[in-house]
């Protein structure tokens, strides 16, 4: 459909905002230095909320010989990526102030990293995935190592460049089979070729190698290696950031390719991602039981929780597109939650990471005991959190999709993971304290508090409507 | 105020009782709360006394429903109140006996911390007998059947810092479990036959199920029978019959006026009543009728075989009450409902009295129960002893036949002679009654011997309580009653230890010991008629069903050596009695010195405690860790819970390992997902 420019622009709105607002934050960085962080910040924090009301509010279409997609899946999308960056941009500017590492590139990077998300979420070529992936991750490498003088955040951040950059080449090898083997890059015409012609073993060749390169970046395994390593390397708020937004980006990105171009081939494609979910929610179950870093252990629980989602796109189902849409907005809170606690965490000025130093913490912090402990109850699925809703809803698109076994297995693997979540728990409000805990700041306790809040008793008033946007969602994709 | 308001206030009074001094004794101290609860159960004894002479006079049954209990289908229960003769008797019986141990009570438990507790439990069980017994619907009567085996459970734990009585408590309720479980499969058979439990729709349906049944292993097995059977082991359980019978002895750990009301005179009756409230389906389970005769009479002569031997006063009378309970289920298998119901009633009168009494020595020994250290004590308690004489003239049976046409005697006399006359005349049809004739003849001997046995040893002969040494009562402990302080209670407190002169109990004692030495002496004289007698009919008015071809009541010449032999074993009893333990009172310590095998036997209560423990509790902790050890623990956990919770942990270290921090690792597995996937979806796409 043809748009003439006004409309064209007014539909790619949010990205234009967050595109022109980080140039124009780096030019106020640049000509304001340090000192510029503050407003830095409150400007990247206002480009997103704007971002987030005009996807919201925006006219929706088609753009760029169907290169870019504005429906109600990307604007769901949108809108949930721009608020978690919005929190990260809060939670960095607090962390950065504690650290004395002011840097007003943060917030650009975050923007930056936010506008490759936004147009992974549109994405309706193989071109524009790609450069949109690009844009994302590169901005998350540079954040990973944001603290350079860290060997740790280093070595996180040149673990995830470079592995980024494997999958990467895998990802693009991928699309070159499947622009050799299908002739185009659009999603449209790779489907009309997948119709015409079935789908032969070149395409899925290639399909095979870019589910492998987004699965990277969504951090399921067996691509998942790296997660980890950043998680526990990376500072806390970046970590925050990786943790959720990029996580639904690319499940969206998954959704959108999958059912829009290789729709003709989701046999094959459904098998691959169950194997990938498989691998994710065993290897995340079992791999966090020996883990003694909280952030080691929440990389595990999203390798798992990755998995849960995929199940839902396997599905192949409206009803699983928009489970997975609930599941994932769900997970991303109670992530969100989860990392505002550790940041609100520190003793004698070092930010708490270890599992054990949470002990006795019903004593010192009652308050984010309890945060943590609704926190994890919601993300072990435990009724009525929000993660029993998440769950259940994904077991049973998955259920009704005849994938029972499968959902059967999720299940026992979400029993393994109860126990690290569980023995968090019981070393929260259970164990002696062996120092008291430094004062939490301010804005990090907030946030904390107000997932944890949403993970229960917000949810039972909001599932109401995040069910009917991610309904919506789901459908724009016209699947059945 | 109508009947229907005043049977209402007469079963909730105790139960109002129970609550005010259960959960508020605490607070508004003992004496209110003792006056509340007795009190309360005087009104009740009033209401239950105006009822039964009502009920007397021809008033009609009728059947307060109050609230719907469980109602699922076919299975409607009413919490109701069900007035006939049959419980209009129990109604005073129990009420009766209730207040008296009240009032008793006032005395005997006068250094008691406890007093709210105890009298609130009292109480409790009361109303929970009341419903028992006013139940018109199986589930009602299960409701009373657990809360009196609860109240029971509570009060002889009473004292519940005694090992022993916690024990004996435990061992109450456990043996009732097995009886119980009896009776609920017999309700259920019955459910399942009559689809209702209600006793009124059930009975009239009775002679349409005759010939219900199955056939089994080349038999036809009749339903009644079966549903009569089941039925009758909770019976068992509840009234202390053979093979159930254990908890009952040991049950004397609870306070005596607890012995006296639950463990005598009501609770472990309502196995009889049960059976002659479901005389309609009785009449028709003739195989079941015969269990219970064969049941009741091992019992009576089982139980008074032990008690030949036994040395402890309120044990003795434990074994007398297991008896006489086989007593009255002979007269009910034998299809003389009536009379098991009589003897019931008189018993009720004659047993709470030796309880009370024995409880009045026990008093007066301070705390001191073994007979053997006792004698000579008439002098000194000469109205308990008057009472106690009562009581044993009354149990014993003792009276002349056939003079004043129903004989003249104390009130065990007519229901005794009443079960054995109406067992001779159905044994005349039936082998198996003939068989609980003639165990009865022989019971009524036995009890004879052991009941003057009691009287002789206690208040005859020479006193052996002025030079007890001390510490010879420690030595007792396992059988000796002592209050929840036994260290302090007695020497401290009480202001007179041992080696003190026995003194009589105060007023407040004695009298419901009066009062229940005129229901001893008069209740069968009065009631007889009635009860068994020529108006039965007149006074049961169908509340106890009788078949057509049941003639066991009716007026029949009998042989003179029938209706004499009773008479003449008992004085033969308390002849060899005199012999022992007035005329040559060293003979019976020898005997039991000797040990012989007999005198083991039955000292030891014919093993049965020793069996029950190798066979039940042994075998059962044996099965239990063999399922704990090696089903649960080895296998259960083993393979399941902790097997997987150990693999689960392996594998946590296995992917943790495969996690080295290096980047060329990392990257190999990615290329090694990258081809197993590719594989995989080259082969679905093949």
């Amino acid at each position: 459909m043809m748009t003439d420019l006004s409309s064209a622009l007014m539909i790619c709105l949010p990205e234009l905002i967050l595109a022109v607002g980080a140039m124009l934050v780096l030019m106020l960085g640049a000509f304001g230095g340090e000192r510029s962080t503050g407003a830095a910040t409150m400007f990247s924090g206002a480009a997103l909320i704007a971002g987030a009301f005009a996807a919201a509010l925006g006219p929706h279409g088609t753009l760029f010989a169907g290169a870019f997609h504005m429906d109600q899946l990307a604007a769901y999308s949108k809108v949930a990526i721009y608020v978690a960056s919005a929190f990260a941009v809060v939670m960095g500017y607090g962390w950065m102030n504690r650290s004395n590492e002011r840097k007003f590139e943060y917030p650009v990077l975050i923007l930056l990293a936010t506008l490759g998300m936004s147009m992974m979420v549109s994405a309706g070529d193989l071109i524009s995935l790609y450069i949109s992936i690009e844009l994302q991750s590169l901005a998350l490498y540079i954040l990973a190592a944001f603290q350079r003088d860290d060997a740790r955040a280093s070595e996180a951040g040149l673990k995830y460049f470079v592995l980024g950059a494997l999958s990467s080449g895998i990802l693009l090898y991928g699309i070159s089979l499947v622009y050799g083997f299908a002739g185009s890059m659009g999603f449209t015409q790779i489907a009309h070729a997948i119709a015409a012609g079935g789908a032969n073993h070149g395409v899925v060749f290639g399909l095979v190698f870019l589910i492998c390169g987004v699965a990277f970046k969504a951090s399921a395994a067996p691509f998942h290696m790296w997660t980890p390593d950043v998680y526990e390397g990376a500072p806390t708020p970046v970590v925050a950031f990786v943790a959720a937004a990029p996580k639904l980006a690319a499940m969206v990105l998954f959704v959108r390719t999958l059912s829009m171009g290789f729709f003709g081939a989701h046999e094959q494609w459904a098998q691959v991602l169950l194997v990938i979910a498989v691998i994710s929610f065993v290897v995340g179950a079992f791999g966090g039981l020996m883990q003694r870093d909280v952030k080691r252990l929440l990389a595990y629980s999203s390798i798992a929780n990755i998995g849960y989602a995929l199940l839902g796109i396997a599905a192949g189902t409206q009803l699983g597109v928009q489970a997975m849409l609930v599941f994932m907005v769900l997970y991303m809170i109670d992530v969100t939650g989860f990392f505002a606690c550790l940041l609100a965490l520190a003793r004698n000025g070092r930010p708490i990471t270890q599992i054990s130093d949470l002990s006795g913490l019903k004593g010192s912090k009652p308050g984010i005991a309890l945060a943590i402990t609704a926190l994890s109850l919601s993300v072990l699925g435990m009724p009525p959190f929000s993660g029993f809703w998440a769950k259940f809803y994904v077991f049973k698109s998955a259920f009704d999709a005849g994938l029972w076994q499968i959902a059967i297995a999720g299940l026992v693997a979400s029993v393994v993971a109860a126990f690290y979540y569980l023995r968090m728990i019981k070393i929260m409000w259970f164990d002696a304290s062996p120092a008291p805990v430094d004062g939490s700041p301010s804005e990090a306790r907030w946030i904390a508090f107000a997932c944890a809040l949403f993970s229960f008793p917000v949810v039972l008033i909001a599932l109401h409507f995040l069910d009917q946007s991610a309904g919506l969602a789901a459908a724009s994709l016209g699947l059945h | 105020m109508s009947p229907q308001t005043l049977v209402t206030i007469l079963v909730f009074a105790p139960l109002l009782g129970a609550i005010v001094a259960g959960l508020f004794g605490r607070r508004i101290g003992h004496v209110p709360s003792m006056a509340v609860t007795t009190g309360l159960l005087f009104l009740s004894c009033l209401i239950a006394w105006i009822n039964f002479v009502a009920n007397f006079n021809g008033a009609p049954k009728f059947l307060v429903e109050l609230l719907p209990f469980i109602q699922i289908g076919d299975f409607q229960s009413t919490w109701s109140i069900r007035v006939d003769t049959l419980s209009s008797v129990m109604l005073v019986v129990v009420t009766s006996v209730s207040a008296l141990v009240h009032l008793y009570s006032w005395g005997y438990m006068a250094e008691d911390d406890s007093k709210p507790r105890f009298f609130a439990y009292l109480s409790l069980f009361t109303f929970a007998m009341l419903a028992l017994v006013t139940a018109n619907d199986f589930m009602q009567l299960f409701f009373g059947w657990e809360g009196v085996g609860l109240a029971s459970y509570l009060l002889i734990g009473f004292w519940f810092k005694k090992p022993t009585a916690n024990a004996a408590a435990i061992k109450a309720f456990v043996v009732n479990r097995v009886g119980d479980f009896g009776f609920a499969l017999g309700i259920m058979t019955v459910f399942w036959m009559f689809h209702t439990i209600r006793f009124d729709q059930l009975f009239p349906l009775i002679p349409s199920m005759l010939n219900k049944g199955w056939d089994f292993a080349g038999q036809h097995w009749s339903a009644l029978d079966l549903a009569g059977a089941l039925l009758f082991v909770g019976a068992m359980g509840k009234s202390a019959q053979f093979f159930l019978h254990t908890w009952l002895p040991d049950a004397m750990e609870g306070p005596t006026p607890v012995s006296a009301l639950i463990h005598a005179a009501t609770m472990v009756t309502a196995g009889v009543y049960m059976v002659c409230l479901l005389s309609p389906i009785y009449e028709h389970a003739p195989v079941a009728r015969d269990i219970v005769i064969m049941i009741g009479a091992i019992t009576s002569l089982f139980a008074a075989t032990v008690g030949l031997a036994q040395n402890d006063i309120k044990r003795v009378i434990a074994y007398s009450t297991c008896s006489q309970l086989g007593y009255m289920f002979i007269a009910a298998g034998v299809g003389a409902y009536q009379a098991g119901m009589f003897h019931l009633f008189t018993h009720a009168f004659f047993k709470a009295l030796l309880f009370l009494g024995a409880g009045s020595v026990i008093h007066a020994m301070h705390h001191e129960q073994d007979m053997r250290a006792m004698g000579a004590l008439r002098k000194k308690i000469p109205v308990t002893w008057a009472v106690m004489m009562i009581g044993t003239i009354a149990i014993t049976g003792l009276g002349i036949p056939e003079i004043m046409g129903h004989g003249l005697g104390f009130a065990g006399f007519y229901s005794k002679d009443g079960i054995l006359e109406a067992a001779y005349k159905a044994g005349l049809s039936n082998p198996t009654a003939n068989f609980g004739f003639l165990v009865g003849l022989a019971v009524a001997g036995l009890t004879a011997f052991y009941s003057w046995r009691l009287i002789f040893m206690t208040f005859e002969g020479k006193p052996k309580w002025g030079a007890h040494p001390h510490d010879d009562h420690a030595g007792h402990h396992a059988q000796i009653e002592s209050h929840s302080e036994p260290d302090t209670h007695g020497h401290d407190d009480h202001g007179h230890g041992h080696g003190h002169t026995p003194h009589e109990s105060p007023w407040v004692m004695l009298v419901p010991l009066l009062v229940l030495s005129v229901g001893a002496i008069a209740a069968g004289f009065v009631f007889a008629p009635y009860f068994i007698g020529e108006d039965h009919d007149a006074f049961w008015r169908g509340a106890i069903f009788v078949s057509a071809n049941n003639h066991v009541l009716n007026e029949m010449e009998l042989p003179a050596w029938v209706t004499w032999s009773p008479l003449a074993v008992s004085v033969l009893g308390l002849l060899v009695a005199c012999y022992f333990y007035l005329l040559k009172p060293e003979l019976p310590p020898r005997i039991a010195a000797q040990k012989g095998p007999i005198w083991t036997f039955l000292y030891n209560k014919w093993f049965f405690d020793e069996i029950y423990d190798f066979i039940f509790v042994k075998g059962a902790k044996l099965l239990g860790d063999l399922f704990w050890k090696v089903g649960d623990q080895k296998l259960i956990d083993g393979l399941g819970p902790n097997g997987f919770a150990r693999a689960s942990l392996e594998g946590g270290k296995r992917v943790a390992k495969v996690q080295t921090g290096y980047v060329y690792h990392y990257a190999f597995v990615m290329l090694l997902g990258v081809l197993g996937l590719l594989s995989y979806g080259i082969w679905l796409a093949s």
